[in-house]
């Protein structure tokens, strides 16, 4: 409203046509120049809230902004919102927009005017955003939904102030993922250790493939492997605490999390910093490569239909006895709260449908790449790697979300994507890669937010 | 632009004032003053709102703390340390400047002169000359983006044309993509495929305004044809040779698109434009590590800019 006041006082006294265009560009000039200086005002005033919101009466247009713009997801959406629509009689209103689209926004779009409800992910890329004040707490959608969920769902739903700020949705483990029929024919058997783990990768090496079908041109799937290496070397508490404060990346613990690194990065596919994810799935599904550390939502996609079942995989294997295979990267993808919806009754009366069971296997259909959050799900429908998901992350003694989620966005994607990059070019360099993210991580984690 | 043409209307009208016509015409009506207001006022203000305004906000903004969150009183400043930090402790900026003016290089000298090869042949009404025009200028429509993906279908490691042609996609792969040596070259060959066909059109316009007669008269003098381009066409070409020069700055500077498609510009790919990007626009941005970035670009723009406006003002001085 405010914006419009700017447009006008742009327009003033107007003559001569042909310069008519021209100012009405001006006017859109000021226009944008007005909106960009209302909106910190306007994030100055946007209410604390405080009380409960009547869900019973909710009624009327729920906004939904959605990462989920291709197909196959948006499918599963689709259906999933046709059944909300029944449950609740609310009318749901989807802006749908490209995954990696909505994450580089995300900034822009919740201190702008955001949908009354959004895709999001659960950690520290939550927490952040809770932080910074630009969520709703949805502690009173927990009040109802809470007893489907476990403790470790709960803390990870949890900003740092104790609130809830996410209703989650699904999630899949990150693991060791194999063909059984190949593992089958060359007879191999899933490893335990670390040192077990080398040798059978040496061993598929003399067998003529690919040991780790490993790729990294995305930059992302090697956060997964560091993860893991770091909670099994160092244990999840020094993990959690390297990503939230990122004051002990140049550490003796950290150098032995890259010189084990280094020992499994000559069994890796050849060319993997050119390669995609889904070239190096490919390889797992011809069978020309062994083994693979990835996430079911990102391997589930690929092996699907009667190859299904044909997928299997292992926990990351333990280095440190003292911890064991305990810790499990588990990444929540779930659902968030504007901070001023339009409709915060009918945002949290969507909300209690989407944290039941029932939502959840509807919106997994035939998705063999995730499972849900809530328990009370019908397992019987799910894939052979699904359940063994549910059963890894069930006996886990502490769930990560996943590098991009763990710690902060700026420091995540700018400092630590390229720098993992660099060190599976040059391993031998891993001492001064990490003075490097050290002094980094310093000036970011210093800047508070 | 705006300046220069303003200048030329205004001595057209005055000139013939000056020689013979009454003094009528010399004076503007209050509605021509009011047109000529206009079309000086409005580009300008449009100009600097548009582009001064942001520019110097950068380089404001570079001296600060900002996570583009929350009010703007929550910006701290911190004076040169953004400046201090790209220089010691980001590795991605050496590099990135290095890539940078690589790519200056590789076009001064491949596209540039193989663009006017091309125009030069392409202008002797060869048969087919439309046919071979239009596909040496078909790269340049596409969109850079497109490049970008084709560079992948092209040089993927294992699935690219190259290595499956050359026998390289499964053993001894040459990892065109991935290893940080290599793969800028590979970006680079498609992107001096695109501006090679840039440079042909705009020098083949040049050479269609060059006057036939003057080409005939040297023929005539006895001139061979090395000897007519060097002395008739070439300086003929000047105004586009200056065309090609900026383009070929611009171009260089701007160069985003392809390696952003690629791998998001990391891992040898390294440009100014992405490191800007990925430190302003992200899930959380660091705008002022971001702006100065942004500053150290336009420095380098300004190097190459600033001569040229300053030999562009000089001749019209003299004219």
């Amino acid at each position: 409203m405010v914006q419009s006041t700017g447009g006008i006082g742009g327009s003033g006294r107007g003559s001569g046509r042909g310069v008519l265009d021209r100012r009405s560009i001006l006017r859109g000039a000021l226009f944008g120049a007005g909106a960009l200086a209302v909106s910190p005002l306007l994030a100055a005033c946007g209410s604390g809230g405080g009380g409960s919101t009547d869900t019973s009466k909710a009624t009327g247009t729920v906004t939904f902004g959605s990462n989920a713009a291709v197909p196959q997801p948006k499918g599963a959406y689709q259906t999933l919102f046709a059944a909300a629509e029944k449950s609740t009689k609310l009318t749901i209103k989807p802006n749908w927009v490209d995954h990696n689209t909505f994450q580089q926004n995300i900034s822009s779009y919740l201190q702008g005017n955001p949908d009354d409800v959004f895709n999001w992910f659960a950690g520290e890329r939550m927490q952040f955003f809770a932080g910074q004040g630009l969520v709703s707490d949805v502690n009173q959608v927990w009040d109802t939904i809470g007893g489907a969920y476990t403790d470790a769902m709960k803390a990870q739903s949890k900003g740092k102030d104790g609130k809830y700020y996410l209703v989650p949705f699904d999630y899949y483990p990150w693991a060791v993922f194999y063909s059984k029929s190949l593992w089958a024919s060359k007879g191999y058997t899933v490893p335990q250790t670390w040192d077990q783990f080398i040798a059978l990768a040496t061993k598929m090496k003399q067998d003529g493939l690919v040991p780790v079908s490993f790729t990294d041109k995305d930059g992302w799937p090697a956060m997964g492997t560091f993860d893991y290496l770091n909670m099994r070397i160092n244990g999840f508490d020094f993990h959690i605490d390297l990503m939230r404060n990122g004051d002990k990346w140049n550490s003796p613990q950290v150098k032995q999390v890259f010189d084990t690194w280094s020992e499994l990065i000559p069994y890796y596919s050849p060319g993997f910093l050119g390669m995609t994810w889904q070239e190096g799935a490919q390889q797992l599904l011809n069978k020309q490569a062994g083994m693979t550390v990835l996430g079911l939502d990102q391997i589930g996609t690929i092996f699907t239909g009667s190859r299904a079942d044909d997928l299997a995989f292992f926990a990351f294997p333990e280095v440190n006895s003292a911890y064991g295979q305990d810790a499990v990267e588990a990444p929540i993808d779930g659902f968030m709260v504007a901070r001023s919806p339009k409709n915060k009754a009918g945002a949290f009366k969507l909300l209690e449908y989407f944290g039941t069971a029932a939502a959840q296997q509807l919106w997994l259909g035939s998705n063999p790449a995730d499972i849900a959050t809530a328990s009370g799900v019908d397992t019987s429908k799910y894939t052979a790697p699904q359940n063994a998901a549910v059963k890894l992350i069930t006996g886990a003694k502490q769930l990560s979300q996943f590098m991009d989620r763990d710690t902060r966005p700026d420091f995540a994607d700018p400092v630590m994507l390229p720098a993992i990059q660099k060190f599976l070019n040059s391993p031998k360099d891993a001492a001064s890669i990490m003075k490097n993210i050290d002094q980094q991580a310093k000036t970011i984690f210093a800047s508070g937010s | 632009m705006t300046s220069t043409d303003l200048a030329g209307a205004d001595a057209a009208a005055r000139r013939p004032s000056a020689a013979r016509r009454p003094r009528r015409v010399r004076r503007l009506t209050g509605a021509d003053r009011t047109v000529l207001g206009l079309m000086a006022g409005v580009p300008t203000l449009l100009t600097v709102a548009l582009v001064w305004v942001p520019a110097l906000a950068s380089v404001v903004l570079s001296f600060s703390n900002w996570s583009g969150f929350g009010s703007f009183s929550s910006i701290q400043w911190v004076g040169t340390e953004n400046y201090k930090n790209i220089f010691t402790i980001y590795p991605e900026f050496p590099p990135a400047i290095e890539h940078n003016l690589l790519w200056l290089a590789v076009f001064f000298c491949l596209p540039a002169p193989v663009g006017l090869f091309l125009a030069v042949q392409l202008d002797k009404q060869i048969r087919f000359s439309r046919i071979y025009q239009s596909v040496l200028f078909l790269p340049v429509v596409l969109s850079l983006a497109l490049i970008g993906f084709m560079t992948e279908l092209i040089f993927s490691p294992t699935q690219g044309l190259i290595n499956n042609l050359t026998g390289h996609a499964h053993h001894h792969v040459i990892d065109w993509i991935g290893n940080p040596s290599l793969n800028i070259y590979a970006v680079l060959v498609m992107a001096c495929w695109r501006q090679t066909g840039y440079v042909m059109i705009l020098f083949l316009a040049g050479l269609k305004s060059v006057d036939p007669s003057l080409k005939e008269a040297a023929a005539l003098d006895g001139a061979g044809g090395w000897q007519t381009f060097r002395h008739v066409v070439w300086p003929a070409l000047r105004p586009i040779n200056i065309v090609v020069l900026v383009v070929t700055v611009i171009e260089s500077l701007r160069a985003f698109d392809i390696v952003y498609i690629i791998n998001k510009g990391t891992n040898g790919l390294e440009l100014l434009s992405v490191l800007v990007t990925d430190n302003i626009i992200g899930e959380a941005s660091r705008i002022g590590f971001g702006s100065a970035l942004a500053t150290i670009l336009l420095v380098i723009s300004l190097v190459f800019i600033v001569p040229y406006l300053i030999s562009m003002f000089r001749k019209d001085q003299n004219q």
